[in-house]
């Protein structure tokens, strides 16, 4: 049975694993690599690998190995409670890992006098076992009970925490109902302490009720003193060899304290049987599971650490970064650094999209990748929580994964503008780092188009505004929502004096300024005057505004002008929203 | 003095060099700088779309200094003036400020008005003095000509950002005059330099760009200063692509202002982040006299 699903769950876990690996290579995400093949793909791999191996950045490549992986550097940088959760979680189940479950591979090849009854390994055991669990609590501590804003918590997030905890909870009861098992001790007597004895026996089981937790059916205080003394004698000569004292496996030593009242019961119906399967099922499922779930991090989040440490943007493999960015999204481990730090987090407060949080966004990615089809809801709101991003790169920096997330978002939201509907926030200031540095990346016209598309779907109704030909609808209706409230009303000052327009560079660089922009400063304050706030808000001029002031400071009324027109682009903005 | 430090987003992502640079130099005079990492987006990026979202990222970083007892010493001359105008928007609203401090709350913060927000150059002119400056200065420039780029938003509207007189500024040449060199008087010294555009219509903006250049160029500017991350970008990275390039082929190189300082202060090129600024600048240092 045991060799069954062991075997079963190591098939899965190897197929699952070249699965989840093979996808690296053929999954796309975002603009990049539209051209490049998966055979392409890995010839790179080889070539970047071979380039890193055969370099002096082998030896940048070992720092991380030693710092990021083994050390978790990035993870003490952002918080040391959450360090020592994973560290105590890791190591401890690493151990764990291979002295316990591996014991007859690993540790029985590397130390002769090996034995799990033995000290130091019988003690180790347990407190290998108490690090992860002390490790799973602060982890759960913080996702929980201290739940940091912004941190969110997810299936995959449970998941995680629920299989470690199960697997370390289930031993340790296991551990504990076998030292409190009367049946487990009348086995270990007959096979490992050669008494025939009765009495011998008897006196044994006396001080092992007394002093190693064992649940005696028949035995129970107060104690013989010169059973026990007997007791001790063939405790030393038969036991005490090959076994070391309950006490030391002090976590199922408490166990089986704490269950002592129900351990005869349990012991009867085959409790110790019942939590072996317990136990040896959440593993293999653990281990099964694994390349599917959160902890595939384990094997993604080193790679990434050690990528992201020799691949810069500009010396890498275009195939390469294709490839990395499928993978990052496995490195992700959801533990929320990006989103506890993001410098939109405000936007976030107040508009209330989650994707705006990095964290989140990586998980929508995630399901992007596979292929599953998402709702025009959520492309819309993945595509406004990837554009509000001040590409501060903080998200990046804090990683604690390596993820190098801003060239993931630039990548993403370009394909995001291409294939969503036309977005109005391509009309603000979030829109400087794409202008600066992902336009070199891109093609004229895939630069130009969501800006294009963009400024239409803003001019509504009053696209001709820049037509000389046509006549400007005065009769339109505007309806409430788009009047602006009574403290923007500083409009209603204007004389038409044409200060504002005088001094605007913007309608100074052009020679037809009407034509380009609609409306100038000055007639935009008159279309409000005459009520035609959707008029005012449909003109050019209002996203061509540099917001300079210039406007605003030289209006002999007092006029905020410049903040008129920023009101205007909320509406602008709000009534396509609507 | 001690301040807290408001970084905003450009700098840490694309001008690195002017935190280091600052911070430098503020060290050398004393003042104390305090790294808050509770700060983020000053909301001037989120204005254009959603004034709530804008005034509520301003508040939170208002919130949080006022919280730590400093004043906000700001490197950006935009997120200067977008945490200026919140905090005008704020204190003229009170229904304003009590649903934003309705969400603050939830960050057990809330504002209250207690956080003056100064920018780098107004501490440097108002707080330090440029008696003090002087002293710090070890090697003057001489026949340096300096254009300086004052910032539109640091500087209108000037009921709300009080940074200087918005019709004739004085404090940005006397901060460069300071350290020897010569502030040269020039057509555009007030005006856009057109990143707000950059992204949005790069035409206007690179326009922008182009007209200060050439503007600058002919006053008889060997460098253009800076006091802004959008601005040194703008003339860093996107004069790059316009044809602004002089007679003899150079670009016209901009310098952050704690570079410039920096530098007369005997401070080493590799802490003021010279060689991080993408258009050359080193020949500025031959004009550094040896004291």
């Amino acid at each position: 049975m045991f060799d069954y699903l062991f075997y079963t769950s190591l098939v899965v876990f190897l197929l699952g694993l070249i699965y989840k690996i093979s996808t690296w290579f053929t999954r796309k995400i975002g603009i990049l690599g539209k051209d490049i093949t998966t055979a392409q793909r890995l010839q790179s791999a080889v070539r970047g690998i071979a380039g890193v191996i055969f370099s002096s950045k082998i030896l940048a490549l070992l720092e991380a190995v030693v710092l990021d992986v083994l050390l978790q550097r990035r993870v003490l940088k952002e918080s040391v409670s959450r360090w020592l959760a994973h560290m105590l979680i890791f190591y401890g189940f690493m151990l764990l890992l291979l002295m316990h479950a591996l014991e007859s591979v690993v540790s029985e090849a590397l130390f002769s006098e090996y034995y799990s009854t033995v000290n130091p390994f019988f003690f180790l055991r347990d407190f290998f076992g108490a690090m992860v669990l002390a490790g799973v609590i602060l982890a759960a501590v913080r996702r929980y009970l201290a739940k940091p804003r912004r941190l969110r918590t997810g299936g995959m997030d449970h998941y995680a925490i629920m299989i470690v905890a199960v697997i370390m909870l289930s031993g340790i009861a296991l551990e504990g109902l076998k030292i409190a098992s009367h049946s487990e001790f009348t086995r270990m007597v007959e096979d490992y302490a050669g008494l025939d004895d009765e009495d011998e026996i008897k006196a044994l089981e006396t001080l092992w009720v007394k002093e190693y937790g064992t649940a005696s059916p028949t035995i129970e205080a107060p104690f013989d003193a010169e059973l026990l003394e007997t007791g001790r004698e063939v405790h030393e000569s038969s036991c005490m060899d090959c076994h070391a004292d309950a006490p030391w496996a002090f976590t199922g030593f408490a166990t089986a304290k704490l269950i002592k009242p129900l351990a005869l019961w349990l012991d009867e119906r085959n409790g110790v049987t019942l939590l072996w399967y317990v136990h040896i099922i959440a593993c293999f499922l653990g281990l099964g599971y694994l390349p599917f779930s959160k902890m595939f991090h384990l094997i993604a989040t080193p790679i990434s650490l050690m990528t992201s440490r020799v691949m810069g943007p500009a010396e890498s493999l275009p195939a390469n970064v294709v490839t990395r960015q499928i993978m990052e999204l496995d490195a992700c481990t959801h533990c929320g650094s990006c989103s506890l730090n993001c410098s939109a987090a405000m936007v976030f407060e107040a508009v209330g999209n989650q994707y705006i949080l990095p964290s989140e966004k990586m998980t929508l990615l995630k399901r992007l990748a596979t292929g599953k089809k998402i709702d025009d809801a959520q492309m819309r709101a993945i595509q406004e929580g990837v554009y509000l991003c001040t590409n501060c790169d903080r998200c990046t920096v804090r990683c604690p994964s390596g993820i190098r997330l801003k060239e993931l978002w630039y990548s993403v939201r370009e394909a995001l503008l291409a294939d969503g509907p036309p977005l109005p926030l391509v009309l603000s200031p979030f829109s400087f780092a794409r202008g600066l540095i992902v336009q070199k990346t891109l093609t004229a016209d895939s630069y130009t188009a969501p800006v294009a598309r963009a400024r239409q779907v803003v001019s509504g109704q009053f696209v001709n505004l820049m037509n000389p030909e046509t006549s400007i609808p005065l009769n339109a209706q505007t309806g409430a929502e788009m009047q602006p409230a009574a403290k923007d009303s500083t409009y209603t000052h204007c004389f038409s004096c044409q200060s504002c327009t005088t001094v605007c560079p913007v309608v100074a660089n052009y020679d037809d300024p009407e034509q380009v922009l609609g409306l100038l400063p000055h007639q935009i304050m008159c279309s409000l005057g005459l009520g035609l706030s959707e008029m005012a808000s449909g003109a050019g001029m209002i996203w061509d505004c540099l917001t300079c002031y210039k406007c605003q400071e030289n209006c002999p009324q007092q006029v905020e002008v410049c903040d008129i027109l920023y009101r205007l682009k909320n509406t602008a903005v709000a009534s396509i929203e609507h | 003095m001690k301040f807290a430090l408001f970084h905003g987003c450009n700098i840490p992502a694309r001008v690195e060099q002017y935190a280091d640079a600052t911070a430098a130099v503020c060290a050398r005079l004393g003042i104390e700088l305090v790294e808050m990492t509770a700060f983020n987006c000053c909301g001037y990026p989120a204005r254009n779309t959603d004034h709530r979202a804008y005034v509520l990222s301003a508040a939170k970083n208002l919130a949080v200094a006022e919280q730590s007892g400093l004043d906000m010493l700001v490197m950006c001359k935009c997120c200067y003036g977008s945490l200026k105008k919140a905090e005008y928007f704020l204190n003229q609203d009170p229904e304003l400020t009590a649903d934003i401090n309705h969400i603050l709350a939830r960050e057990n913060l809330g504002y209250r008005n207690k956080t003056r927000v100064k920018h780098l150059l107004s501490v440097l002119y108002h707080d330090v003095g440029l008696e003090r400056l002087k002293d710090e200065i070890s090697k003057a420039y001489s026949g340096l000509q300096i254009a300086v780029s004052y910032g539109c938003h640091a500087l209108r509207p000037s009921n709300v950002t009080a940074f200087d007189d918005p019709v004739s500024p004085k404090i940005f040449d006397e901060l460069v005059e300071t350290t020897g060199a010569f502030s040269v008087a020039w057509t555009r010294k007030l005006d856009c330099c057109g990143a707000p555009l950059t992204g949005i219509n790069d035409q206007l903006a690179m326009d922008m760009a182009q007209k200060k250049i050439d503007s600058a160029r002919e006053a008889g500017a060997q460098f253009i200063c800076t006091a802004c991350p959008y601005t040194q970008l703008q003339f860093d990275g996107v004069q790059m692509r316009l044809n602004a390039q002089s007679n003899d082929g150079k670009p016209l190189a901009p310098i952050l202002y704690p570079q410039l300082l920096g530098l007369s202060m005997g401070i080493d090129e590799k802490t003021l982040g010279i060689s991080k600024n993408e258009i050359d600048l080193s020949e500025i240092t031959s004009f550094l006299m040896a004291e």
